[in-house]
């Protein structure tokens, strides 16, 4: 067990990265309902529009230098395609049965994925990203890597200001507004449609970067990239949740962390030698999230609300 | 307002299918052939054109273009014009089995070359097997597929017929790397990883029983999802084993970011793994952290060999824009099997195909199994299972950023 900090600390990071991008999931089905099953594809774009901006780039930028510029345009596309998502996909149909968005959502995903496929150059394989030099950061009990840092920092601080933005500005109150009754919400004067926009925009940032983060760590994007992510995040978005931005946080954090120790200490446990290691990870995942879907349907810190899907 | 959009979007979305369908069924009907003047025949290809594995998938298209394009150009068969027919399995075997039908259902096909990966083959062996054409792979090295699953026990048993390959068996690449890293490497503790597929795992066990063998120790095993990104979990735990190297089973994509997380993870040890390893996207994936891994792959460095160098050279004349990869040079030589299958059948028929497409597809696959040549890989012709009489194999270490030689020879029980 001797490996237990490290391990921790994978799992904790791997988590922060799922619950990076299980914020914008959150965000959007508080104030739709929607599951945007796009949102991994919005993802990975945020990851193409930073390589982009880094290709664009003369070589030789040191990526401390490339680094706001690769987040400006990975959040500029990601923006662009959410926000375009919301309002030639999801739009006209809102008010249409539910079944309707939720089928959109999967059949734009797919666009998104064979359009990047298809036009962006060389993508039809992984495409390398650029990364810190350097050796890892010792910590004594366990090391982080350099690429990790962005990570560690981004994600605690996209969460409070997330948090504190909904919370306390004026646009945040109109979109718990538009949350709890989007009817009332629109008599009083709110502006409807300019939040649920907004929330999809904010969302989109999220994810885009998460994307860095991501290419960050593992040195790669390539097109199916949202895919996993996105399941994932899901997942933990619901675990925590959904709804509840903490929620999608500590969710994200659970999964990973669940993850990194049944890859790691499973096969341990007497005569659980077959179940352990990286194969079976996943599925010890949605074992603790079907339970925790039996004893707390509403997730971690979700709210009891009464079923309007 | 609502439902007469819908109607209009509904009206659009079949008119696109209907078009669609149009589409694929005039490609189906094409005529037969067989009468005089020049004879077309379409050889299809199926492997990963898109995808993470791609960069091998389109090296295979691309070189056995390069050989159709060939045998046209030199008349290698008179009164034949040869046509590729390529198709996309995006590595998944459900795709390939629908591949495999629609080459069948092309009444001018004769054969086919593919696929790439192990457990893509299975359900095209036997749909090829079913229309009695022959199917050529370049790359598949899973035992199995040529000797039947009892192979381990010596009771090989051919399961097709109408199944060949070009490339080596695991059977053979997984104990000749155990060879290297035991007795010229002098390590003794090793971690085994696989990605659970026909290929990976099978290339895992073989290695881990002949290492075992000789004398060396499996300090850990684990399996991983060949979808996933992160393997810090496991780059953790290989370096708090004292592994000395690392085998792994299975192809670059997860490889390389693998081979990566466990050098960044503290153990500066080399992974060592198959042909699906042996890429340039190896490295670039990597990058600095894929110094000093080793691959295995099937037969003689193209570099070196001096049939190989005129593939080399049309290769490059020919523009394509990637590279032929670690299976251009077999899927060439797949391609020119049954380019010479087709010119037996033709010398022995009077100087043109039969006309029945059931005669020419049967009698393509009896020559394919008798075909001898001097190929870009070296001498091909196939054994009493389908697979390839060379028995060559290469070692590569990655230095500087290229995989180099270090070692090459055949493989000795």
């Amino acid at each position: 067990m001797h490996d237990l900090p490290q391990q921790l600390a994978n799992g904790l990071i791997l988590g922060a990265m799922y619950g990076l991008i299980a914020i914008g999931y959150t965000m959007v089905y508080g104030i739709v309902q929607l599951i945007n099953f796009a949102h991994g594809e919005i993802f990975m774009i945020g990851g193409f529009g930073a390589l982009t901006a880094w290709l664009l780039l003369p070589s030789g930028t040191s990526i401390a230098l490339a680094l706001p510029l690769m987040l400006l345009l990975g959040m500029a596309c990601s923006v662009l395609v959410g926000m375009g998502a919301e309002r030639f996909a999801y739009r006209p149909l809102r008010g249409g049965p539910r079944l309707a968005p939720l089928i959109t959502a999967i059949g734009l995903s797919i666009a998104l994925q064979q359009a990047i496929w298809a036009f962006y150059p060389d993508a039809k394989k992984a495409r390398p990203f650029p990364q810190f030099g350097g050796d890892p950061i010792d910590l004594g009990a366990f090391s982080i890597q350099r690429g990790e840092l962005f990570l560690i920092t981004a994600a605690p601080l996209c969460m409070i200001v997330l948090a504190l933005f909904v919370s306390k500005s004026r646009t945040g109150r109109a979109m718990q507004a538009t949350s709890q009754d989007p009817d009332t919400a629109k008599l009083m004067g709110i502006n409807t449609d300019r939040i649920i926009v907004t929330a999809f925009a904010i969302g989109a940032a999220f994810a885009a970067i998460a994307a860095i983060a991501h290419g960050l760590k593992y040195g790669q994007v390539d097109f199916k990239m949202g895919f996993i992510a996105g399941l994932k995040a899901f997942t933990a978005a619901v675990l925590g949740g959904i709804g509840n931005i903490y929620g999608a946080m500590i969710g994200g954090l659970v999964l990973g962390f669940t993850e990194a120790m049944a890859t790691a200490y499973i096969e341990y446990i007497p005569g659980m030698e077959l179940f352990g290691g990286g194969a079976w990870k996943d599925v010890w995942a949605f074992v603790l999230l079907i339970l925790v879907l039996l004893l707390r349907p509403q997730g971690l810190l979700g709210e009891r609300v009464t079923d309007r899907a | 307002m609502r439902h007469r959009s819908l109607l209009v979007l509904t009206t659009a979305v079949t008119a696109g299918a209907l078009t669609l369908t149009a589409c694929g069924s005039r490609d189906d009907s094409a005529g037969g052939g067989g009468d005089g003047g020049s004879t077309t025949v379409v050889i299809g290809v199926d492997a990963p054109l898109s995808g993470k594995l791609s960069a091998l998938g389109q090296g295979i298209k691309n070189s056995a273009e390069l050989a159709v394009k060939t045998a046209n150009k030199n008349k290698e068969v008179e009164g034949v014009t040869f046509k590729l027919l390529a198709l996309d399995d995006v590595a998944q075997p459900g795709t390939g089995q629908q591949n495999a039908n629609r080459i069948i259902d092309n009444k001018e096909a004769v054969g086919a070359i593919g696929p790439l990966n192990s457990n893509v083959a299975p359900p095209m062996q036997k749909a090829f097997d079913q229309a009695d054409m022959a199917l050529i792979s370049p790359a598949n090295t899973a035992p199995e597929l040529t000797q039947g699953k009892d192979w381990r026990d010596g009771k090989k048993v051919r399961p097709f017929k109408t199944y060949f390959r070009t490339s080596t068996t695991d059977a053979v690449q997984g104990p000749y790397a155990a060879q290297y890293m035991f007795e010229e490497k002098k390590l003794k503790k090793v971690f085994v990883i696989d990605d659970k597929k026909t290929y990976g795992a099978g290339l895992a066990g073989t290695f881990k029983d002949e290492f075992v063998k000789l004398g060396g120790e499996v300090v850990g095993t684990d399996h991983i999802n060949p979808e996933d990104t992160d393997f810090s979990a496991i780059a953790t735990k290989v370096s708090n084993s004292d592994a000395e190297f690392v085998y792994y089973g299975g192809e670059y994509p997860a490889g390389a970011p693998l081979a990566d997380q466990i050098k960044k993870a503290g153990a500066k040890i080399p992974t060592v793994g198959g042909d699906a390893l042996y890429s340039g996207e190896y490295v670039k994936l990597a990058k600095k952290n894929s110094e000093g891994d080793i691959a295995t792959s099937v037969g003689a460095p193209l570099e070196t060999l001096d049939t190989a160098k005129t593939f080399m050279k049309d290769y490059e004349a020919a523009g394509y824009d990637l590279p032929y990869e670690a299976y251009g040079g077999y899927s060439y030589d797949s391609t020119w099997a049954i380019i010479q299958a087709v010119k037996a059948v033709v010398e022995g028929n009077d100087g043109k195909l039969p006309d029945n497409i059931n005669d020419t597809r049967s009698k393509v696959v009896e020559a394919v199994q008798k075909v001898s040549f001097e190929g870009v890989s070296g001498a091909v012709s196939f054994d009493e299972y389908g697979d390839t009489t060379n028995r060559q194999l290469s070692l590569y270490e990655v230095k500087n950023g290229t995989h180099s030689v270090v070692k090459t020879g055949e493989y000795k029980d």
